[in-house]
């Protein structure tokens, strides 16, 4: 391999794994941040049990989001210099911007809520777990932002003389009409993870508890509903805010949506395939399953519409770009089988989430509790789902934009660093690569071992003006 | 190119973000490189181990509410590098980028161990992760330490020739084991050091807070002497009025710093570590200006902050925002510090959690 696709692999790796985590973080202190609520309002101590369980959970899900996200930040200038170089002047000041507004907010906050049960007044403590929450959606939106320039590049102009993209408008930079679609998309998308992450590990305790006859029904049946709720709203948010950057895929990226359906000839009244055997790329498919106009319905809004095939925006593309060296590629098209299954995949598992939240929702109404079986692979699957269609629609949306790092404007072979050898990406890819799964080993394990008692009666925090200075700590490392 | 006042501002502003930077992860780097030092017990078996455990976490938990928040400020800096500088952040990341990619390993391990170690009542598990927190805590200062001291210096870096208006560092990560640099790495290392044992001694209470003052004063001592060596060869080389004035600050406080420890001034002692730190930043700064990375070859280009600056309109842009934004940063960043301003004890560490036994 080269260092071109070293440092692809690379990218992708660290990214997708440290998107696994994101979601949950900004989704769970949302709901945290409800559920202390709840009690706050009502004193109901199952509201606090639920809160201190789910927090520890949250914890120690969110150390592995935090420690990778440093990469993130650096990696852009170590494997990808020319790129950063190149724009700069456009994509720095949203990742300065969420230093800024977000991780400072997320972590000072975040150090508060932890060690602050005993330390603040009951308020005050309330307020910084939503205080976490909107660090969380601030730093969304701003990577949401720099990642839509790549999609979609807006407000700025290129500089012959220094060689780059430069800034022309801020504003529409930051409201990109491919970020308006996306923001929502993946916001909702992290509350639907959250969702189906506090209903998937309630629903285990509630069969539990059911079969047992524990005396902590009537709690987890809360939680479930809560989660449930959560993540079946989200959803369908989820569903028209997709629906909605699929329209403005289909106008920006024609490519993309043609790639999500390996449609290779244009034409009128699309189809879109549920199912294809034959060749994985499209190239010699046949649909198993197949809905007339969807693929129009889904980039246009009309059935009857026509979508551009790959065949012809290749020829189209081919013959606008080519000649400069920064947008000359041998093919436009990205790796079709990927962009298809991934596109699939991802609303696959969207779905499934969809459907066993409404099964939770109608199972646990009334007095009703689950026992079956089947409902403990619906426990440990529906956390998961969302968490893969994530990734899934990550990895569709980054593949989908290929050959280009940022779209009509520069090709990601010409973005990467030229002072880095592949011996030293090697490294530090097989490094990364190592460390990463040991910590997800160690994760898991720690998770598990944290869901297992589940929600434990917890003494009432006490109000700081009432504890005794040389009390020991509600909380300590 | 002439500089301009926005891009004279940015430089001082990123100037500010690793003072933040390393004033205050620089005690947390400390505490991690103390915690088998200073977590030893004066007593003797089974009562040493529990007392020896017992110090370790009072340490950690001096820094536990804020260690997250100081290390954002890297990842300020590291964006405002890229805003405002975007071709110094290109040319020094990717040039240093074995060095990078361990600083990151170093931060990764140093973190998960801050947030897992208490959350498995078990030797093994905690010994484990002591090393991760000591070790990353360790590694991370020495290699700050070299990396900016490089960027200082000079290293070999030199005009694109297939990229127009890139410039590129011309060399592999042993380029960056020169004798200074390694020298500043070293500094860094026992800055941090006596800057977490003075903040030790600062927030705690009993045994382990005469232990930290008296350690400090050895570190501190020591430290001095490599950091006079270390800013001589720096200014010799470099260095402009900001520079030397920035060095004779730095040393004079890190010398008042170590005088108020000796007579048990300990809130005064870390703000002379504080300072010195700061100020050893200036002398840094102070000496980079106006490049943002001199070159060591004859035939290279210095990188200056003129060539690798944003347009005016970016850095107008970044400037209302760090106008609006540091002071409400650093209000509640203040406040979080007075929320836990109080000393830690061994009587105030709860029982170890009883998960999943």
């Amino acid at each position: 391999m080269d260092v071109l696709d070293l440092a692809r692999w690379q990218f992708a790796i660290t990214t997708v794994y440290h998107f696994l985590f994101v979601p949950i973080t900004i989704g769970v202190t949302a709901l945290i941040a409800v559920m202390q609520t709840f009690w706050h309002r009502t004193g109901d101590d199952r509201w606090l049990r639920l809160t201190k369980f789910f927090g520890k959970l949250f914890m120690i899900n969110f150390a592995l989001g935090l420690v990778t996200g440093i990469v993130q930040e650096f990696q852009f200038g170590m494997n990808w210099s020319l790129y950063s170089r190149f724009v700069g002047d456009i994509f720095g000041a949203p990742l300065a911007f969420e230093a800024l507004l977000a991780f400072f907010l997320e972590s000072t906050f975040l150090g508060l809520w932890i060690f602050g049960w005993d330390r603040l007044p009951k308020k005050l403590h309330l307020a910084t777990i939503w205080l976490v929450h909107l660090g969380t959606v601030f730093s969304a939106f701003f990577i949401l932002a720099a990642n839509s320039f790549m999609q979609n590049p807006v407000g700025y102009t290129f500089n012959a003389q220094t060689n780059r993209a430069e800034l022309d408008d801020f504003a529409a930079v930051l409201f990109n009409k491919v970020q308006l679609a996306t923001f929502p998309h993946v916001v909702l998308g992290a509350y639907m993870t959250a969702g189906a992450f506090v209903m998937g590990i309630a629903l285990y305790h509630l069969r539990k508890q059911a079969l047992d006859h524990g005396p902590d029904i009537a709690m987890y049946r809360k939680a479930v509903r809560f989660g449930a709720v959560v993540a079946l709203v989200a959803s369908i948010g989820v569903l028209v805010s997709g629906d909605v950057q699929g329209k403005v895929m289909t106008e920006v990226q024609p490519m993309k949506m043609a790639a999500a359906e390996g449609l290779y000839e244009t034409r009128a009244n699309a189809p879109f395939s549920i199912l294809t055997i034959g060749s994985l790329d499209g190239t010699n498919a046949k649909p198993i399953l197949e809905v007339p106009g969807l693929l129009s319905f889904l980039g246009t809004g009309s059935f009857t519409a026509e979508i551009q095939g790959i065949n012809d925006i290749q020829a189209a593309e081919t013959a606008k770009y080519a000649a400069n060296p920064l947008t000359a590629s041998t093919s436009y098209v990205p790796v079709i089988w990927m962009t298809y299954w991934n596109f699939r995949l991802m609303m696959g598992a969207g779905f499934l989430t969809m459907l066993f939240a409404a099964m939770a929702l109608w199972k646990t109404r009334g007095q009703g509790v689950v026992t079956s079986g089947m409902w403990k692979h619906i426990a440990i699957w529906t956390p998961l789902l969302p968490v893969l269609a994530n990734s899934f629609g990550w990895i569709f949306t980054e593949v989908g934009r290929q050959p280009w790092i940022v779209n009509g404007l520069m090709t990601t072979q010409t973005g990467v660093s030229t002072t880095v050898d592949a011996a030293s990406v090697w490294i530090s890819m097989i490094v990364f690569t190592l460390l990463y799964g040991v910590l997800a080993v160690v994760e898991l394990k720690l998770l598990l071992r944290y869901i297992k008692p589940g929600a434990v009666p917890v003494e009432a925090p006490k109000d700081p003006a009432d504890r005794a200075d040389d009390e020991p700590f509600v909380f300590a490392y | 190119m002439e500089l301009t006042t926005l891009q004279i501002v940015w430089f001082v502003l990123i100037a500010v973000l690793w003072i933040g930077y390393l004033a205050l992860e620089g005690f947390d780097f400390g505490v991690g490189m103390l915690l088998p030092i200073l977590g030893r017990s004066h007593q003797r078996g089974a009562a040493g181990e529990a007392d020896a455990e017992a110090r370790k976490r009072v340490m950690l938990n001096t820094i536990g509410p804020v260690w997250d928040g100081n290390e954002v400020w890297v990842l300020t800096a590291g964006g405002a590098m890229f805003a405002a500088f975007p071709q110094w952040y290109a040319t020094l990341f990717s040039g240093f980028y074995l060095a990078l990619a361990l600083i990151l390993v170093a931060l990764i391990v140093r973190g998960m161990g801050l947030d897992y170690r208490h959350k498995v009542d078990s030797d093994t598990w905690r010994k484990r992760w002591d090393l991760a927190i000591t070790g990353g805590s360790f590694l991370a200062a020495l290699l700050w330490g070299v990396g900016l001291t490089n960027i200082v210096y000079g290293t070999p870096i030199k005009a694109n020739p297939a990229v127009k208006g890139d410039y590129l560092f011309d060399g592999n990560l042993f380029t960056l084991l020169g004798i200074v640099p390694l020298l500043g790495g070293l500094t860094f290392v026992g800055l941090f050091l006596t800057h977490g044992a003075f903040f030790i001694a600062l927030k705690t209470d009993g045994p382990i807070r005469e232990d930290a003052r008296v350690l400090g004063v050895k570190a501190g001592l020591v430290t001095a002497v490599l950091a006079v060596v270390l800013l001589l060869a720096i200014n010799l080389r470099h260095g402009s009025l900001v520079s030397w004035v920035g060095t004779v600050i730095a040393a004079v406080a890190l010398l008042a710093g170590i005088l108020m420890a000796s007579k048990g001034r300990e809130g005064w002692a870390f703000v002379g570590t504080f300072v010195t730190i700061a100020f050893a930043v200036v002398a840094y700064f102070g000496a980079l200006f106006p490049n943002a990375m001199p070159t060591t070859l004859a035939t290279g280009a210095d990188l200056t902050l003129a060539a690798a600056s944003s347009t005016p309109k970016t850095l107008t842009i970044m400037t209302w925002a760090a106008v609006v934004f540091t002071p409400i940063v650093l209000l509640y960043q203040g406040w979080t510090y007075w929320v836990f301003r109080k000393r830690i004890a061994v009587h105030h560490i709860p029982q170890p959690v009883a998960v999943g036994k």
